[in-house]
């Protein structure tokens, strides 16, 4: 790990940036992926606070995943939020992983955090072997020429299903409020470039609008082992139904592309169907249109999809199943 | 609002309607002198404090390792993928792998070594010991660790329910049978919370 | 002897439990944190080629770095001694790269931060080689193993006539199965701390073998063994990756002597699945035929197993062992061959030949079962033999069909309904699957010296490892029954080289080859304390027949009177009274085929849409021979069966094709089971006991819960989903698909 300067406060540039629960940033250090010379410690910045209202719930960005998944309002207002943060990594981790953190987590791409390998996003223009290499954990949706690494949190999947936005201060004071669909970029030529976070922009708040769907709203995760894994593929789904009608439906994806991956064609098919099992089907088949396997990944297609319409399943007809794979 | 639809308009409408954000980023960003890489750090680990001269990368697990004689606490991957390394802070389960030993001043660490009072164990300590939630002993401290902070969470509801909230402490010998033997009996024995 | 001291077979606590579950263990790395500096492996990125240049111009300058170490300056070492644990690349003598992840500098600083962050500064100029980085497409290039298997078992065999046989057989199947690399990852990294005193050198370092890591050392810097100490009272897992001297450890004490200062080298989790030997990579092609009753009547079994290029080392998996031994088959025949490819040396991982043999085998078996339309207990009933066909020797004991009775009973087989698909639990298909496991009983000379303190303490003192297994515990248990003390008052010393040689702890041979020597020892002292009671006594014993003497609680009993060995040792003005015995097994012994068997049946739940397979489930019944220690023993059954249910689900090293790299080597991406992956775990002993291994009656345990495990969850996933999955792990792209 490089040798830096830990600050309270300090002048956001190149070289610096910011440490909240720390738990990806020391790996990527550790790892030499980065290696900045000063980590602006946020630990003392007034970022915490769960507060649900009728309208919406706040999420401080400093609050922790531990504290969140547990947190009665979210689990009685936005199930799949706490779901989702459940199903992520270890208890310990969630005991330090924060909300703003979670969402700028980098990539598992085992190319990107092995500096013996080439890699766009590591060092742009150097070249990507996951392509052509071990990429059975890759993007099937989103991806480029350049990068095919996916997004690995749980929690943004749950936040895209509905609907959430992302509130920014930037260094020079100013707030702004930013849909999550808008907040993450997807790689294209440039997969350094992940987030429209400018240097020293600090994410302050989370924001989750409240409905009916968002209180049935389901994520489904499915991985390799039972526990602390990442997610092969995700769907969180919120969706409201009335006389088995759909009345509103929000769909993302998750592990499967570089960032949560909403699937608006989906959710616009859902709108008005009956809620059973042809129309759960048909939404999944839409949830991955215009995948593209890379060579290795290409079960994904299918598991999306079936993670979407169980998903659906459950939100309709809730069995407790979710997440006990 | 009538529209139940969570679309990003709806975001929009809600964050205009907001109260004042929180205002602490300012503090994040005012320009003060920067501080050098090594620094001394006074910390508070099982009620003594301990000062050392480290350097600013040094996290938790290493000043416990390297700088104390506190080796109870293992690594085992320095990356926050096995638990290994449980510690408590502020009576929390944390990986101190991912822990930086400067952030943790002003909080009182809790270790293996702080767990048992002089010769007597701590009744988890003693149930690993009676169920042998142990072979080779490495990942035992970090186990230990987290199944403390377990029962205090309140996860013993069922036997599936310790495995889950067990699952951050990889145990290679295999001997997750009997930790869950343990913990289930500490369980039994401790009174309910509330 | 009363229950308190004769607590054999009984289920006592771990004697090292206290220190375990306190954090007191002290493993390797942490003895002597002061006045150590700290050492960092610099690893190669290319496979094959010649390094041409190392620039560690700002390594060197860095603020605390004290040197770095390339072939350029390094020590020439002295040839490799003559042993298998001596393993010789890479050391840093020559510029040869001969595979990604190889060990090319070592960066020494103040602090390990200082060395870490030099470490990643140095940068390497290669003349790069093509490289093979993968056995596909290489079987032109299959050649035959150098030596013999495990240094004693023929590399090929044949019985009767296969190919006629197999072509006259009414039902037959022929299938291949593949098993990829997986790495040990115990939960202690590899770590050695090296201090030099002049020409006498002294490690602390995490080893299954402290004899042959002094060995090693003493070979490669010329010097005399007693010059070498090797320090290692805990490991924190070995499971065959701690077995050899790995590099590493010879790096270690390299670089203490470079900068003369003592030095600690601990590897990274990353580093350890390039520096340590791995399982590797098998093709196994099978062929089974069977007459309509469900007897064998020919069965081949060919592996093709991946090793490093010669200049790293040489190990053959001999996954076909198994085959030749386990099932009464008139014609038989065998083949392993070995492709050459760009990675580091692979070596014994838990159960080894045996654990992906066996998922071939019982594979197979299941296969053939299937094509019999045939129960696959009573496929295996109807094969079972008494004598192992390849050595022509008896086996010593062989409770194999109590095994399959005993675990089909406790696990409900009875229930199950042999149709594909036909058992559901809700949503879930249900499956269940069941398989063989065996593995030789090992036993090698050791030595073991018990003391008897004038206090009434016993030591026991022998230069093996407590790898988890338990060691500690079952010397204790065995000198304690001897002589008759409580287990509490035997302090055990092992892990030191200064102590009475042991073997190496790995092909499950420590308990048979250790406790003999301990059991001699103590008897030799017990004996001699009675020839002390006897002349004491005098007139009083006179003509007294010795069986009439025991000892107990500190005192020899005899009839009608008593005489404390605190008083004996006193009045001969004897501290202590010792003795060292070295147990070597008998000639008896080799004149019979010694293995251990067991029953594996498990039952999983498999998802229909997502194909995620959970074991939910499990019966073994172990033919373990004598249990020393139920508590003990039964964790290492447990164990085993986990370290199976890895293997069988989730556990996979990819290579980078283009590099040769390892492409998961961490412990996020290298996937092992968590406690959610391990159900309940029903464990029987089947204790008949081996009176011809040792006079205890001990078989080994550790490989024995490995094998069989993999295959065990296969066959269950078949009847789960009508798929069989030939290809280790059984992930679930592979079930859905």
């Amino acid at each position: 790990m490089h040798a830096f300067q830990l600050i309270a406060a300090g002048t956001p540039g190149a070289g610096t940036t910011f440490i909240a629960g720390g738990t990806d940033l020391l790996q990527l250090m550790k790892n030499n992926v980065i290696a900045p010379d000063q980590v602006v410690d946020l630990a003392g910045a007034h970022l915490r606070g769960i507060t649900a209202t009728s309208i919406e719930l706040r999420l401080g960005a400093l609050e922790t995943m531990a504290d969140v998944a547990a947190h009665p309002e979210v689990r009685r207002g936005w199930p799949a939020i706490s779901q989702a943060l459940l199903l992520s990594a270890s208890p310990q981790i969630r005991n330090m992983g924060t909300m703003g953190g979670n969402l700028l987590q980098r990539t598992r791409c085992v190319y990107f955090r092995d500096t013996a390998f080439a890699c766009n996003k590591r060092h742009p223009g150097s070249g990507c072997p996951a392509i052509a290499g071990e990429n059975r954990e890759h993007a099937i949706l989103g991806a480029s020429d350049s990068c095919i690494a996916t997004h690995p949190s749980d929690f943004p999947v749950a936040l895209m299903a509905m609907g959430a936005g992302v509130a920014i201060t930037a260094a020079g004071g100013g707030t702004r409020v930013v849909p999550l669909a808008d907040f993450y970029r997807l790689p294209g030529d440039t997969p350094e470039i992940e987030t429209i976070l400018q240097p020293g922009d600090v994410i302050t708040q989370i924001v989750v609008p409240a409905s009916e769907a968002a209180k049935r709203s389901v994520y489904m995760k499915v991985r390799d082992r039972s526990s602390f894994a990442y997610a092969l593929a995700s769907a969180a789904v919120a969706i409201e139904i009335r006389d088995n009608r759909i009345l509103h439906a929000g769909i993302a994806l998750g592990g499967v592309a570089p960032m949560p991956w909403r699937a608006a064609k989906a959710e616009q098919a859902l709108i008005g169907a009956t809620a059973d099992a042809a129309a759960f089907e048909h939404a999944g088949r839409l949830a991955t249109e215009g995948a593209r396997a890379a060579g290795m990944n290409a079960y994904k297609i299918a598991l999306a999809q079936r993670a979407v319409t169980r998903a659906l399943m459950e939100a309709a007809h809730p069995t407790a199943e979710t997440g006990v794979l | 609002m009538t529209d139940l639809n969570p679309t990003r308009r709806t975001v929009l409408c809600a964050v205009a309607g907001m109260s004042v954000l929180p205002d602490v980023p300012q503090n994040a960003l005012a320009q003060t002198p920067p501080s050098h890489t090594a620094l001394s750090v006074t910390l508070r680990i099982n009620g003594a404090d301990i000062a050392r001269p480290i350097e600013v990368r040094t996290t938790l697990l290493e000043f416990l390792r390297e700088q104390t004689a506190l080796t109870g606490t293992k690594k085992g991957c320095d990356q926050g993928s096995c638990g290994a390394c449980t510690v408590h802070i502020d009576g929390h389960r944390v990986v101190s792998c991912l822990t930086l030993a400067a952030r943790c001043q002003g909080h009182e660490v809790t270790t293996i070594e702080g767990l048992a009072q002089g010769d007597v164990l701590h009744p988890m300590q003693a149930a690993f010991v009676a169920h042998d939630g142990m072979q080779c002993g490495y990942c035992t401290p970090g186990q230990v660790m987290s199944a403390v902070a377990l029962v205090k969470e309140g996860h013993t509801g069922t036997d599936d329910e310790i495995r889950e909230w067990m699952s951050g402490n990889l145990c290679r010998c295999g001997a997750y049978p009997n930790i869950v033997a343990a913990i289930r009996d500490v369980a039994d024995h401790t009174p309910a919370r509330g | 002897m009363s229950e308190q001291t004769n607590t054999i077979g009984h289920a006592i606590d771990r004697v090292d439990g206290r220190l375990k579950v306190m954090g007191h263990a002290k493993y390797a790395a942490e003895f002597a944190n002061t006045d150590v500096v700290h050492a960092v492996l610099v690893q190669s990125t290319i496979a094959a080629g010649t390094i041409l240049a190392i620039d560690a111009l700002v390594a060197r300058s860095m603020p605390g770095v004290i040197d770095v170490i390339t072939a350029e300056n390094a020590e020439k070492l002295h040839k490799a001694p003559e042993i298998q644990q001596a393993i010789s690349f890479p050391l840093l003598q020559s510029n040869e790269v001969l595979f990604n992840g190889q060990h090319i500098a070592i960066v020494v600083a103040d602090s390990l931060q200082q060395a870490q962050e030099a470490a990643a500064t140095v940068v390497v100029r290669y003349r790069p080689q093509d490289a093979v980085t993968s056995m596909e497409g290489r079987d032109g290039d299959q050649r035959k193993p150098s030596k013999k298997l495990n240094g004693k078992f023929e590399i090929d065999s044949a019985t009767g006539d296969f190919s006629s046989a197999f072509e006259a057989a009414p039902v037959k199947i022929s299938a291949t199965y593949k098993t990829p690399v997986e790495h040990h990852n115990p939960m202690e990294p590899h770590a050695t701390i090296a201090a030099w005193s002049g020409d006498k050198l002294k490690v602390w370092t995490a080893t299954q073998g402290i004899s042959g890591t002094q060995q090693t050392l003493a070979g490669f810097f010329g010097l005399a063994e007693n010059d070498v100490t090797v320090i290692c009272p805990f490991v924190g897992g070995g499971f065959g990756s701690k077995g050899n001297t790995w590099t590493p450890v010879t790096l270690a004490a390299m670089a203490a002597r470079h900068v003369k200062r003592r030095v600690k080298l601990e590897i990274t989790r990353e580093q350890m699945f390039f520096s340590n030997g791995y399982r590797p990579q098998t093709r196994q092609a099978l062929k089974l035929a069977a007459d309509r009753d469900g007897k064998l009547l020919a069965l081949r079994h060919d592996g093709v197993i991946a090793t490093a290029m010669p200049g790293a080392g040489e190990f053959a998996e001999p996954v076909a062992l198994i085959s030749r031994m386990l099932y009464a088959c008139p014609n038989i025949s065998t083949s392993h061959r070995l492709i050459d490819i760009n990675q580091s040396l692979p070596t014994y991982m838990r159960g080894p030949g045996e654990a992906s043999g066996s998922f071939a085998l019982e594979s197979g078996m299941d296969e053939l079962a299937v094509a019999l339309d045939m129960d696959p207990v009573a496929l295996r009933m109807r094969n079972l033999i008494d004598s192992d066909a390849s050595e022509g020797k008896p086996f010593a004991s062989k409770p194999l069909a109590e095994c399959y009775t005993k675990a089909a009973e406790a696990f409900g087989w009875s229930r199950r309904t042999p149709a594909p698909r036909s058992m559901k639990n809700g949503r879930m298909l249900v499956g269940m699957g069941m398989a063989t496991t065996s593995y030789p009983t090992n036993r090698m000379k050791a030595s073991a010296e018990v003391a008897m303190l004038q206090d009434g303490t016993v030591i026991v003192r022998c230069g093996t490892q407590d790898l988890g297994t338990g060691t500690y515990t079952t010397m204790a248990q065995v000198a304690a029954a001897e002589l008759g003390v409580s287990p509490d008052r035997v302090r055990v010393e092992l892990g030191d080289s200064r102590l009475p040689k042991a073997p190496v702890s790995g092909g499950s041979m420590t308990t048979a080859s250790v406790l003999p020597a301990v059991q001699e020892a103590a008897t030799a002292v017990r004996e001699a304390l009675f020839d002390m009671a006897l002349k004491a006594k005098g007139d009083q014993w006179h003509n007294l027949d010795r069986t009439a003497l025991t000892l107990d609680n500190g005192a020899v009993v005899g009839p009608n009177s008593q005489l404390g060995i605190t008083d004996l040792l006193a009045q001969a003005s004897l501290p202590s009274l010792s003795r060292k015995v070295e147990a070597t097994p008998s000639d008896e012994a080799d004149t019979f085929s010694r293995h251990a068997f067991g029953a594996q049946f498990a039952e999983v739940h498999v998802d229909p849409d997502f194909g995620t397979v959970r074991v939910k489930r499990w019966v073994g019944a172990f033919d373990v021979g004598r249990v020393i220690n139920a508590k003990t023993a039964r964790s290492q059954l447990i164990g085993g069966i986990v370290f199976g249910i890895g293997m069988a689900l989730m556990e996979e090293t990819r290579t980078d094709r283009a590099s040769g790299r390892f492409a998961n080597a961490n412990i996020a991406d290298y996937l092992i089971p968590v406690s959610a992956d391990i159900p309940d775990i029903n464990t029987i002993f089947v204790e008949t006991g081996d009176p011809i291994t040792t006079r205890l009656g001990v078989k080994g345990i550790g490989e024995l819960p490995t094998v069989g495990a993999a295959a065990a969850i296969a066959n269950a996933v078949y009847h789960a989903t009508g798929k069989r999955i030939r290809d280790l792990p059984i992930r679930l792209d592979k079930v859905m698909a």
